[in-house]
Formats: structure tokens, sequence, C-alpha cells
């Protein structure tokens, strides 16, 4: 696989569309890839919680646009266009899709069920995942450890193709009899593993399916992301001169491949009680249930953790660029990353306080699950160090990756409450949970992907993104976001529980619903502001302000490579010198000193050779 | 900054490894069998401890074939060994060895999922299948995924096989027997713990 790379190395041949676009070798061109199915699903994820938080803000009132108007509602009168095509659509016999998911534009129950579901599912595995580990582990990893591409290159390719197919599969599910999967996107068995307990028959098959084959994509990534890491690093580039991204990454991709297969394990496990009348999960052939819960999150845990180390480790280049100052505790940092990777093989109980499982574990759980507290709080107190007394630059990747900081607090401080076996009776299953996980992923990995996607946009394109279509963007999503998803704290409290579809049922919920309703306006609003992002992505590809070598005066091998970056990334390989973060050097001629360059002496100086430097 | 012109792309890549990439990665590629693995051996292990008898009792009549499973270990040992013979020999640079000790290992490979095949085909017969409870489940799952694995690495000797009779090894170039026989290993040695867990006890 390596002859590849060389070959194309060496005569530098027009590559036709096919080969270039779509069945790429090139890391960067991978990385695109990604970034594209990632930002197209971030649509489809996000439309799809719209349509759940209308349900949730005005049950069982039809929709917008597609749905019926209120005259026709209540006396038949046809007033809109819409309202014409839902009489055409009731005089046909044939049953439309639309029709059966939502009746005169109402939505279902069970396609409720559906959508909470999916959204779950396409923001973990299709948004998230293939953003941070598939779009900006591609792009990065050799760039930033300076080598010409990743270690298999036809593998890199199947990578993203299988997350092709798994995305297609898990799509597919919204057309099959019976509807997509609704057991929630941790597919809690026996309610995933029986059809007639959800009534949902091949939509659950093929979400076993997908995420097997999603299973196989990271599979061949992580090896790949590890195997480069380790032996391909370019002359110079000691593990602890590693950027802190590229520590996330391989922390991540470690992670990734030995969680995933549990979890592959355990959907294949549903699939044998779906299909071939096995009995693991059902009690009635001496099968476990909450076998399930436990092989989910001994996979799950481990996964949240992969869907905010990369962005802790994106936040980690940018807080200093823009800060220019050293990051604060680098080594510190990557022991954090390491505490946390193996802490969060030992935590995963605490989703299961509620369970019925033994409440001496359950303390145990929850020991474990404070103990990983600390390490995120180094991390975090190390941010605030860089931050300390430094002239900071506000510029769009930094702005996101402070929301990144702020927000990401604000999570874990929920966490912590949660990680208390005796409060999370309370809050389990509530919206406080639902408020959490967003603080988090939303707050943290999609901030830290948004200031990513700003920040190394110039390498990616070699155009800059518009930089007051990008600000306008960032605080109509940071204030939306904190209207969505601040107030289900309060909900959550007030004892509203996740995955229902009609609070309004709910005597004791009736006084809190003016919040949903609050909610879902925000929601809408940081639905339309995601348009900002994708029309200031897709327009600068093409328009944007063509961008320098170095345009933000970083540090980093990817700085180095030339603009736009050339088929083996580099004229020659470089030499490093020393650590990612050397910023405001006293003594240096200019405030950053990059990785190529000796340290305090003279761009054309004797190199120093590698190893003599501190790092 | 001209001083490092020279450090050319073969330099950096290739030297200084202490292991080489096909390696590495295959090594790599274990660490997720092992997980996936213990997902299934997990779930062995909390029907079997979980439970007050075992075989639960209404399968306590099922029989497994301990005998001729317990040969068929040994058959596949045996099959690690060859392997192993492989590998010195190609290091010794003896090609016909190599092809002898390959074929040698395959043979013993379909052996081994041949008996395993006829034994399951023994069990259906008397009944024991996979909604046999989950007993049946947990058996036919476990023991299946280790055989689906045999077939893959008796697949992929095929193809070092059909290379090493193409002379397409040497010496200083063996990597390929080398990937292959780290997984051969690995399906190997997972199995006698299999037949302890599933078997003996
Ligand atoms: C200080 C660190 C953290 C602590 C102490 C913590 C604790 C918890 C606890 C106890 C729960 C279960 C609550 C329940 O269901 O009753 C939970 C749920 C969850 N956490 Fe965290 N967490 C932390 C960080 C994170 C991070 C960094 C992520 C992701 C990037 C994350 C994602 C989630 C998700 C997705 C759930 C909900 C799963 C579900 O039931 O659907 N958490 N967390
Ligand atoms: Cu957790």
């Amino acid at each position: 696989m390596n002859d590849h790379a060389h070959e194309s190395h060496d005569h530098h041949h027009e590559e036709s569309f096919v080969r270039k676009y779509l069945f790429s070798l090139d890391h960067k061109m991978i990385g695109k890839q990604f970034l594209i199915f990632g930002l197209v699903m971030f649509m489809v994820g996000g439309g799809l919680a719209l349509l759940f938080r209308w349900q949730l803000a005005w049950p069982d009132k039809p929709l917008p646009i597609i749905g019926v108007s209120k005259e026709y509602m209540e006396e038949g009168e046809v007033t809109t266009a819409a309202d014409r095509k839902w009489e055409e659509r009731f005089d046909d016999d044939k049953e439309t899709w639309i029709e059966v998911n939502m009746p005169s534009g109402v939505i279902d129950p069970a396609f409720y069920n559906s959508l909470f579901t999916m959204h779950a599912t396409i923001m973990v595995f299709f948004v998230v995942v293939p953003l941070l580990v598939g779009a900006f582990g591609n792009f990065l990893i050799p760039l930033m450890i300076g080598t010409r591409d990743m270690a298999f290159p036809v593998l890199n390719m199947l990578s993203f193709w299988f997350n092709m197919l798994g995305g297609i599969i898990m799509m597919a599910g919204f057309f099959v009899p019976g509807g997509h999967a609704a057991a929630g996107w941790t597919g809690y068995a026996p309610l995933s593993s029986v059809p007639e307990l959800s009534g949902v028959d091949w939509g659950q098959n093929l979400w076993c399916i997908s995420l097997i084959v999603m299973g196989i994509s990271s599979l061949m990534g992580s090896i790949n992301y590890i195997t480069t890491i380790i032996n391909m690093r370019a002359p110079g580039m000691t593990w602890f001169r590693l950027p802190l991204a590229i520590w996330a990454l391989f922390i991540v991709a470690i992670l990734l491949l030995l969680a995933f297969p549990v979890v592959a394990s355990a959907l294949a496990l549903i699939l044998f009680d779906r299909m071939a009348g096995t009995s693991f999960f059902l009690a009635e052939g001496g099968g476990d249930s909450l076998l399930w819960q436990h092989l989910f999150w001994f996979f799950a845990h481990p996964e949240v953790y992969i869907l905010i180390l990369p962005g802790m480790g994106m936040a980690s280049e940018m807080l200093p660029v823009f800060a220019r100052k050293p990051i604060f505790g680098y080594k510190s940092m990557v022991f954090a990353m390491i505490a946390i990777a193996f802490l969060s093989w030992i935590v995963w109980g605490h989703h299961m306080f509620q369970s019925g499982m033994n409440p001496a574990l359950g303390a145990a759980f929850m020991t474990t699950t404070m103990l990983i507290a600390v390490p995120s709080a180094i991390k975090t107190f190390n941010w605030l160090g860089t931050l300390h007394r430094a002239s900071i630059r506000f510029t769009v990747p930094m702005l996101n990756t402070l929301a990144f900081v702020s927000m990401f607090v604000i999570g874990g401080l929920s966490g912590i409450y949660m990680a208390n076996s005796p409060v999370d009776i309370y809050i389990h299953d509530t919206y406080y949970i639902v408020a959490h996980i967003h603080y988090v992923v939303f707050g943290g990995s999609v901030f830290a992907i948004f200031g990513g996607i700003f920040y190394w946009f110039p390498k990616m394109f070699g155009r800059h993104m518009n930089a007051t279509l990008g600000k306008i963007h960032f605080w109509i999503s940071f204030l939306a976001f904190n209207g969505v998803f601040f107030p289900m704290h309060i909900l959550g409290v007030g004892g509203h529980m996740r995955r229902i579809a009609n609070p309004m049922q709910y005597e004791f919920l009736q006084h809190m619903q003016w919040i949903n309703v609050f909610i879902t306006v925000c929601a809408f609003i940081l639905g339309v502001a995601q348009f900002l992002l994708l029309f200031n992505v897709f327009w600068s590809i093409f328009r944007g302000k063509v961008a320098e070598q170095n345009p933000w005066q970083a540090t980093t091998l990817e700085w180095y490579a030339p603009t736009p970056v050339p088929h083996g990334n580099f004229g020659a390989i470089p030499q490093v010198y020393h650590g990612p973060y050397e910023y405001s050097v006293p003594g240096a001629d200019k405030d950053w000193t990059p990785q190529t360059e000796p340290n305090g002496e003279s761009p054309h100086g004797e190199p120093i050779p590698a190893g003599a430097t501190a790092d | 900054m001209d001083e490092l012109e020279h450090t050319s792309y073969e330099s950096v890549e290739e030297e200084n490894r202490p292991i080489s990439n096909a390696r590495l990665a295959v090594l790599v590629l274990l660490g997720a069998e092992i997980m996936f693995f213990a997902g299934l051996i997990g779930t062995f292990l909390v029907f079997r401890f979980g439970s007050v008898t075992w075989p639960p009792p209404s399968q306590a009549d099922v029989r497994l074939p301990i005998g001729v499973t317990g040969l068929n270990t040994i058959v596949l040992l045996l099959s690690g060994y060859t392997m192993f013979q492989g590998l010195r020999a190609i290091r010794q640079d003896r090609q016909k060895e190599l092809k002898n000790w390959l074929f040698a290992t395959g043979l013993l490979g379909v052996i081994f999922l041949v008996v395993q095949g006829s034994e399951w085909v023994r069990l259906v017969h008397h009944g024991f299948t996979l909604s046999s409870g989950v007993y049946g489940s947990v058996f036919y799952v476990l023991i299946g995924c280790h055989a689906l694995h045999v077939l893959v690495a008796v697949l992929w000797l095929l193809a070092v096989f059909a290379r090493a009779i193409a002379g397409r090894f040497s010496v200083d170039h063996y990597v390929g027997v080398e990937v292959c026989a780290i997984y051969w290993a690995f399906v190997v040695v997972l199995w006698p713990l299999l037949y302890i867990l599933v078997y003996l006890i």
C-alpha cells in the first residue's frame, strides 16, 4: 500500500474525477468527504429534532407548511394548499409514507419514538464521530505529525465508504414497513430485541446492521490512525512534542478500537434474538435484558468520551494560538486524557443506577464516576490557565473554543449531580439528562467542531471562511443553544420525563408547558442559524478570501505545509525541534516559533540535533 | 533549513521503525478481535455463573461432544505448530518447506472446521438448536463466531499459500506470511479457552 504513495509522489499524474473526489486515497480528500458527510447528516439530525420539538411545544397540532390548517382540523374546510394535498391523500386508498407517520401533518406517537431515536443515533454516530474523528482525524494526523499520508490509504478510503454504506442503511430504515427503530439510541432490550414489543420490524434490524457497518468503518479508521501515529512521525517528533489534538485522536482511536467490537457483539446478539429465535435478552428462554445494558454502556461510556476527547484536543490547539501563550501544563493535559481513557472503562454503571442493579455496585460506580471528574477538571483548569493574562484574539475559532470550554464546564457540573446515585434517583430519565448530554456534546463537541472548521478551513480549501458571517452564526448559535438547553435543567428537576410524546397528558407537567414552547422557539432559531454555517462553508470553498500559508501564525506542522496542500503534503519532510506551543518565547524575533525552527535561533541558524532541546 | 532538504521520504518512513506497519496493524486488529470475543465470553459468563444449574433444567439432557472436540482441539493446536514451522522456514529462506508447512496448516484448519460442522449437525439432530433457550443460544453463537474466524483464517492462509507457490516470499520479504501467522495464532490460542469454558466447566 505504500507503493501508491511512492508512485504518486514521484510523477504527479493528473487524476480522474472519480479517483480524485470519490475513491480518493488522499487523506485530505477523505477528510473532506467526512466533513461534507457529517455536515449533511448534521442538518438531517437537526431536522428530526425540530420535528419532535414542534410536537413537544404544541402537542398534536399539525406541523407548519405540511400539516392541515386549523379550519380543516375543526370543520373540514379547505383553506390552504396543504389541506387540498391532504384531502387528495385521504381519497387515495394507498397509504403514503407521510400519512402513516404524520396523519394530517400531526406527528404520530410511534413516529415520535423513531424521531428521537434516530435524532440521537444520527448525531452520535453519523455527525460527531465522522466530523471529529473522520474529518479532523484524517485531515490533521498526517499533516500534524509530518508525514505524507496515512499508513494504509486504501483502508482509509474503505473506512469512508463503509461509513457511507452505514449511513445509507440507517436512512433506509425510515422507509421500511413498521417504521424506523424506536427503542432509543440506547436500544434497550427487550424493547429492541422483540419485534412485537415495539411494533418495529426491519427498522430495528437495519439500525443494528448499520451500526455494525459503522463499527467496521471505525475499526479500519483506528487501525490506520494508530499505526500512522506510532510509526510515521517526522524526525524529531517525539511523543511529547505531539500536538494535543494528535494525542486526543490517538487515544480516541484506541477507545474506538476496543469499545466498538463490544457493542458489535451485543448488536449481533440482538439480531440473533430478533431473527434466529435465540433468547439472549428474553427472560422466557433464560436470557437477561439487563445484559444488554451492561454491554451497551460498557461501550457507550467510552463512546461519549470518544465524542469529547477530539474536541478537547482541538480546543487545546486553538486556545494557545489565539491566546498567544503556550498551553498551560502540556504533560498534565496528556496524562489527564490518558486517565480519562482508562477511567471511562469502569464507570458505565452510572447509567444503570435505576436498573435494579445491586446498590453496592452502584456505590462503586458512583466513586469511579466522581474520579473521572478529576482529570476533566484538570483539563479545564489548564485551559483557564492558558487564558490567564493572555492577550486574546477574539477570532471566530476562538469564540467557538471559549464556548466549548464554558459549556463543557456546565455539562461536567451537571454530570457530577447525576453521578450521585441518590440524586440520580430523582433526575434519572428526565430532561435533566437531556440538558447534560447536550451541554457536553453540543456545547462541547459541536462548538469545537465549529471552531475547528473555521480554524483549519484555510488549510483544507486554501481560502478563508467569512468572519462576519462566522460571528453572526456563532452568537446566534451560542445564545439559542443556551435558550434551548438551559431550561431543560429546570424541566428535569420539575420531573419532566424524557422520551414522551405529549407532556400535556400529565397534569403535573402542564404548568411548565410554556418552557417547552420557549425551548422550541429557540430550537428553530438554532436550526435556521446552521444554514449560515452551511452557506459559509460552501460559499467559501469557491469564493472565500484566498489564504496564505500560516494565517493564524501557528506553530504546528500543518501550517508549515504549503497552501493548498499538495499531494504528499510536504516538499521535504520537516525536522521537528521542539514542542507545539512555543508562543511568545522571550527573545524570539516573532511571537510564535514553528516546530520546524530551532528554539531561540534564527530560522537559518545551525539546526540543533533532535533531542538536544528540551521538550 | 537547507540542511533538512535531504531528509527524503524513504528515510523518514521506513527506517527506525521497531515494527513494520503491517505487523502493527494486525496486532491492533487483534485488540479489536479480543474485545469482540470479550463481549461474547462476558455474555457466556453471565449466563453460566448466573444460573443455579448449568445446563439449565430445560436443557439438562444435552451432552456436548467433549471427547471429539478435545481431539479437535489438539488438531487446531497442531496447526499452530505447523504455522510456526512455516514461518521459521521462510525466515531461513527454505521456500519449499514453507509451502509444505502452509499446506499442512491449512489442512488441519479444514479438518477442524469439518469436525466442528459434523458435531453441530449431530447436535441439531438431537434437537439442540439456536432456539433451545439461552444454553443453545450462547453455545452456537460463541462457538460459531470462533468457527467463522477459523474460516476467515483458512481463506487468508489460502491466499498466502497461493503467493508462496508463486514464489513471492523470501528471507527478506515474508511480512505476508507473518501477519497471517499472527492472526492464525489468535484463533488457535483462543480456542482452548473457549473449549474449557463452554465444554468442560
Ligand atoms: C464530569 C464528567 C461527567 C460525568 C460525571 C457524567 C455523568 C453522567 C451520568 C451519571 C449520566 C447518567 C445519568 C442518568 O441517566 O441518570 C450521564 C449521562 C450521559 N452523559 Fe455524562 N458525564 C460526564 C461527562 C460527559 C461527557 C464528556 C459526555 C459526552 C461528550 C457525556 C455524555 C453523556 C450522555 C450522552 C448521557 C446520556 C445517555 C443516555 O441515557 O441517553 N457525559 N453522564
Ligand atoms: Cu457515562
